[in-house]
């Protein structure tokens, strides 16, 4: 019997319901929007139907996915597969291995990957969409937003469970589409509208390289199903690239640009920061949890592919470490509390895309999974915090909230301690795991390990240079807000300390080896890992470093950690005027991280600027004037008009030329002929008796002249 | 029933013909403009009702290329015959017309207030003539369908246009035109070579079957592809020839817009999978003497669909007014399409007739939208417009969704047409498809903006503060194509079946070898192969 396609069915029908009967019956109370989340109690409560329905359907597809993992993990192979259509037969065209014909199937495929990713995604999810209704219930779009978050869920379910690259494609591009949708929620706003946009357009520039990765992959496989692809790699004994020019290397980079679209990765992470537009839980859900570690999802099911393709990983691990303290450099100055996330986000799945750039992709998938819990919780965190501050979201004006907002301040602190890979909580081991696989690779892997590991100490001090600047300290923000900071609502709250608790635990999955326990997480990845480790073994030859350096790495990495948390206290609790007069006497690179390297406003130059609306516009009057040949008031020359206005005047004048010279001329010359021959005639019939009689004389004369010399 | 079924197709095609005489015929109709929409709507959708047993009764695997063949001779002396048939890429085309057809006369009915009888005559006609050029398998009998569409068009743009409305009809009139008289050379041409044809020597045929198979010599091969070339290509319209396009959809009513956009486009399109790649194929290895370079025939056209894409998606970002914006876009799709048909493996042919209808579907959506808009506010330009998704929360939801299926969003129409044309593309020449690309992204930057300009951010002008949202007449024209979009998006395959036999065939004409290659991949790949002829 078939079922898992109920798993982003179930949002579905959530999202339908909500979109049509909770927006146009259940919702409807008056029009205006508000411009921040906070939301006040203008509004009557919202119906609890829309609430109860957008929250039901997730939490039905989490239950279904826990059957389908458990399922799955008891089948052969790990694997399930449910093919529901024939989603695209198209007609054949040339492969490696001649004319195939082109054919995707709507499939789905559950194995331990999709697992992992189907389970976070809707408990976390769940979590998410309660806490929605506490944070967005007094918003007039309260049902639209639930709608479009059930709507996110079915795309981002759909792309983690696709079984081929099609499918895939379709969740990839549903998310984008519910990102720009979320991003863009209170679109009265100019800057959320252009965030919007932003997002969308940036995701598509990645989602033209992922295409063309696509196309490349038909062409070599003949086929876009992932476990068709991993057997053919293994039945055709297919040779690790080394070179750069390799069919495997090229698919591994024109996806990998699809990945860096989607995850915001350099060049393309710019989108990212600007999302934070959207509802505090959309950052939460969408931007730091799920979707943007899609790109990571689609890397480590492309495994097989990149571990024959080491110049594609090289990439992949370059782009990733260089992304991770790119972006960590700018949170370290933001002020914004949600800006501040977001370049954390964006510098953590440089992390992962580091971890799969060195072969370690179970370690990439799981810190996506801790990275979920305690993102999603400082998300949702900093939500709380905005909603107690009644929108405010500068943390200048903020201080001072660990008594009257408690359980928010405890969970933030577990959050930062997670991040910060303080020992025993989740992040410290998921973490830890990338360092040490960057580093025992060897090569360009102790050269991305460095990297990581000043990543480690910036992001320690910046999420508690945050923490410190939000909960410690004494309050800054206006009489008004201080009046009317409160903890947040039970809805809110029940979510933190469930994410709180699973980014304490979620960490005990992955226990390095070195400890002698046992990693279950990397265990249970292993089936859909298995081709990629196999070619692996033969790509990264460096002797693996004994367990000595591992213990030495670990405590280097808890170290730098503990270094950044203790300097960000200092700066940021004890001291405040150590960062101030940082900002002044280093005035240069402090501008340059505020203004965030000034990347926006060089791509808005060149891109938005110089090539669309530079080019649209240089080649819109290409259109008008030389192949148009102008019109309106110019004078058109060459092109459309001058060809047809130089026909037109052309035909015109010969034509009357023709028509003066030629017709007109022989009718006058007719007219003058006939005119001037009439002289003759009219010379013999002017009416006078003499001239008839000279006539007739001279015509007896000459007939008698003519019979004398002419015989007749 | 028999005598519905032998001729299906002529009754498809008069349908609309007979409701414009009656029009014309009875006074009643003269003084009661209420009573020419009504009857007008209903003859559109019996036209439609009537064309909707070709999607049953035509039979998908039949190995015979062309069904439901209604023939007697004409004009015998010079072999012209009244033959109409349809294959798969027909019965589509013909379904898509007599959809959008009846769309646009339920789309005029507030629009058009003078000379309504008019209007609508020509509408019909109009609708005769584009179904007979799909219908029409004599050479002779096509170019007179293909000039008959001209006339009420020009009409419809000349009298119930806007401000430049002369200007635009005249340069729409006279183009196509030019390209006509240029592809009529073409088809004189290859009649006096039927003359070699065993049983024509006396009269030549214009049977385009009897054409197929007849062995033109390359070199007249390579003008004649280059005379319908040009006939097409202004059609399509490919770039350098598109200029006409932006000017007559700015002018034209909405009603002229989705038909011009929707079908009569398609035309030029329709003649290249007909005639120029069939009857033509050797002329695309040719080479073109081009004083700096040299390409073949085939490179020629891909470069000038490529250019399409991308100039005319560039050119699209800079506009003010909508229907212009819309009017680029349409170029930028098009050129997709004739790519994928430049790929010359089934699927990017089959992409490309699917892209057709797709673009059918969405452009004639995107005009309506428009429409709408512009009956209630009597402006296109952009910049009056802002924060209507407040006002009209309605017709925003369904732009938006046309708008996604058009710039090709997964499980909607737009993205099955574009992935298979890029795929057949990237198969064929993988830097075709590198720069096609491009046109994606900038296809959702046009879109999206327009968007947000249009529908996101505050109600800045009061005029927009009280606008109506869709009334019941104008959803049952979005309707059908929304869903229509999603059906073709989700299950693509009813469709497609209709084009595998066809398109199959028409790659086994132009790439003989390739298909020889791909059926015997292991026996000698060296030995030459026969073409298919």
């Amino acid at each position: 019997m078939k079922y898992i396609f109920l798993i982003p069915l179930l949002p579905l029908v959530g999202f339908l319901f909500n979109f049509t009967i909770g927006v146009r019956v259940l919702g409807r109370r008056g029009h205006g929007h508000d411009d921040h989340g906070g939301g006040h109690g203008e509004h009557a409560t919202p119906s609890p139907l829309v609430g109860l329905v957008a929250c039901g359907t997730v939490a039905l597809a989490f239950l279904v996915s826990v059957y389908a993992a458990l399922e799955a993990h008891a089948a052969p192979d790990h694997t399930i597969v449910e093919t529901l259509w024939t989603w695209l037969p198209g007609g054949a065209a040339q492969t490696s291995s001649g004319l195939l014909p082109f054919s995707v199937d709507w499939a789905y495929q559950v194995d331990p990957l999709s697992s992992v990713m189907i389970l976070v995604v809707t408990f976390v999810g769940l979590l998410i969409h309660v806490y929605s209704v506490g944070y967005m219930g007094h918003d007039p779009g309260y049902a639209r937003y639930m709608a479009y978050l059930n709507l996110f869920m079915f795309a981002m379910l759909t792309l983690v469970l696709g079984a081929n690259y099609a499918v895939l494609f379709v969740g990839w591009e549903g998310v984008g589409l519910c990102s720009y949708l979320l991003i863009g929620f209170w679109f009265a706003k100019q800057s959320a509208s252009d965030a919007g946009m932003k997002a969308f357009i940036v995701n598509r520039i990645g989602d033209a390289g992922f295409l063309l990765g696509i196309f490349l992959i038909f062409v070599t496989f003949g086929s876009l199903d992932f476990r068709t692809i991993v057997d053919a790699i293994g039945a055709r004994h297919m040779p690790v690239e080394h070179a750069w020019t390799g069919t495997l290397t090229l698919i591994g980079i024109l996806l990998f640009v699809g990945a860096c679209g989607k995850s915001a990765q350099l060049p393309l992470y710019v989108w990212l920061p600007d999302a934070m537009e959207g509802p505090t839980p959309v950052s939460a859900l969408i931007h730091a949890a799920t979707m943007v570690t899609a790109g990571v999802y689609m890397v480590a099911r492309s495994s097989a592919i990149y571990a024959h393709a080491p110049k594609a990983m090289l990439v992949v691990a370059v782009v990733g470490a260089l992304t991770a303290i790119f972006a960590a450099s700018i949170g370290l100055v933001q002020n914004d509390i949600k800006r501040v996330l977001a370049y954390s986000t964006v510098s953590q799945l440089g992390y992962m895309f580091l971890a799969c750039g060195v072969g370690a992709f179970a370690a990439g998938i799981f810190h996506l999974m801790t990275h979920a819990f305690f993102k999603a919780l400082l998300f949702l965190g900093s939500g709380s915090v905005i909603h107690g501050m009644s929108g405010e979201q500068d943390m200048r004006k903020m201080g001072g909230l660990k008594d009257k907002m408690p359980v928010t301040h405890l969970t933030m602190f577990v959050g930062c301690l997670a991040i910060a890979g303080v020992p025993f909580l989740s992040g410290f081991f998921s973490k830890d795991e990338i360092l040490w696989s960057a580093y025992k690779i060897g090569d360009y892997g102790r050269w991305v390990w460095g990297i990581g590991l000043v990543t480690a100490g910036m992001t320690a001090f910046y999420m508690f240079r945050l923490f410190y600047m939000t909960f410690h300290g004494s309050f800054r923000g206006t009489e008004e807000q201080a009046h009317h900071v409160h903890e947040s609502p039970r809805t809110m709250t029940v979510p933190l300390l469930v994410l709180a608790g699973g980014s304490v635990l979620a960490g005990y999955l992955g226990i390095p080896a070195v400890t002698g326990l046992p990693n279950l997480f990397e265990h249970f990845l292993h089936p859909v890992l298995e081709p990629a480790h196999h070619a692996l073994a033969g790509v990264f030859e460096a002797p693996v470093p004994g367990p000595g350096v591992e213990w030495g790495l670990m405590g280097a990495s808890v170290l730098v950690g503990l270094a950044g948390i203790v300097v960000g206290r200092h700066f940021y609790k004890s001291r405040p005027e150590i960062p101030e007069g940082l900002a002044t006497s280093l005035a240069g690179p402090h501008r340059l991280l505020l203004n965030k390297y000034w990347v926006d406003e060089l791509y808005g130059a060149i891109f938005v600027r110089g090539v669309a609306l530079g080019g649209g516009g240089a080649l819109h009057t290409m259109d008008r004037l030389v192949v148009d040949g102008g019109d309106g008031d110019v004078r058109p020359g060459l092109g459309v008009n001058g060809v047809a206005w130089a026909t037109r005047d052309m035909v015109a004048k010969l034509s009357d030329f023709f028509d003066r010279w030629f017709v007109d001329g022989a009718v006058n010359l007719t007219a003058f002929i006939l005119d001037n021959f009439s002289y003759l005639f009219r010379a013999v019939q002017n009416g006078l008796v003499q001239h008839y009689a000279w006539a007739m004389l001279l015509g007896v004369l000459f007939m008698i002249a003519a019979s004398r010399w002419i015989p007749l | 029933m028999d005598f519905y079924r032998e001729h299906l197709l002529s009754i498809i095609t008069y349908t609309p013909l007979a409701g414009a005489v009656v029009l014309l015929l009875i006074p009643t109709f003269k003084r009661n403009d209420e009573a020419v929409r009504w009857f007008a709507n209903a003859v559109g959708i019996l036209g439609f009702l009537v064309s909707l047993p070709l999607w049953f009764w035509f039979d998908r695997s039949h190995p015979q290329p062309f069904q439901f063949e209604e023939r007697f001779d004409w004009i015998a002396s010079i072999g012209v015959q009244y033959y109409f048939g349809v294959d798969g890429v027909s019965v589509l085309l013909i379904l898509l017309t007599t959809l959008l057809g009846a769309i646009a006369i339920l789309s005029s009915w507030t629009a058009i207030t003078t000379r309504v009888r008019q209007y609508y005559v020509f509408l019909l006609l109009l609708q005769s003539g584009m179904l007979g050029v799909f219908c029409a398998l004599d050479m002779f009998l096509f170019y007179v369908f293909w000039e008959v569409m001209l006339v009420p068009m020009y009409f419809l743009i000349g009298i119930w246009g806007s401000a430049r409305r002369l200007y635009a009809a005249i340069k729409f009139f006279l183009y196509t035109l030019v390209g006509s008289v240029v592809m009529l050379l073409g088809i004189l041409a290859l009649y006096f070579h039927s003359r070699k044809i065993p049983g024509f020597e006396t009269t030549g045929t214009f049977d385009v079957t009897r054409w197929y198979g007849m062995g033109i010599p390359a070199e007249l091969q390579f003008w004649v592809f280059l005379a319908f070339a040009l006939g097409f290509a202004i059609k399509v319209p490919m770039f350098p020839f598109h200029t006409w396009l932006p000017d007559a959809h700015v002018e034209a009513p909405t009603a002229g817009s989705v038909i011009l956009a929707g079908v009569l486009l398609k035309m030029g399109t329709y003649g290249f999978i007909r005639f120029s790649l069939p009857l033509l194929p050797d002329a695309l290895r040719q080479t073109m003497d081009l004083f700096v370079v040299q390409p073949t025939v085939l490179q020629f056209m891909v470069a000038l669909s490529i250019i399409s894409i991308v100039y005319a998606a560039l050119v699209t970002l800079v506009q003010k007014d909508m229907k212009k914006l819309i009017a680029y876009s349409s170029v930028s799709h098009l050129g997709f399409c004739m790519l994928g048909m430049f790929a010359l493996n089934p699927l990017g042919l089959e992409g490309s007739v699917l892209q057709m209808v797709n673009h059918g579907l969405s452009t004639g959506g995107l005009f309506l939208i428009v429409g709408l808009i512009y009956e209630r506010r009597h402006t296109k330009a952009i910049a009056e417009f802002g924060g209507l998704a407040h006002v009209v929360p309605v017709y925003a939801t369904f732009t938006l969704l046309i708008f996604l299926a058009s710039m090709g969003l997964p499980t909607l129409n737009g993205f099955i047409g574009e992935f298979m044309i890029l795929q057949g593309a990237y198969s064929a020449n993988r830097v075709w498809a590198y720069w096609a690309v491009s046109g994606v992204v900038l296809g959702a930057a046009y879109l999206l903006w327009l968007y947000q300009r249009v529908f996101w951010g505050q109600v800045t002008k009061k005029e927009n503060e009280h606008l109506a949202d869709l009334n019941a007449r104008e959803l049952a024209t979005l309707v059908p194509l929304v869903a229509l979009c999603f059906w073709i998006g989700l299950y693509p395959k009813p469709f497609l079946e209709f084009l595998h036999a066809p398109m199959a065939a028409i790659a086994r004409t132009v790439q003989p070898e390739a298909v020889a290659r791909a059926a015997a991949p292991a026996a000698a790949p060296e030995t030459p192969v026969a073409p298919a002829h």
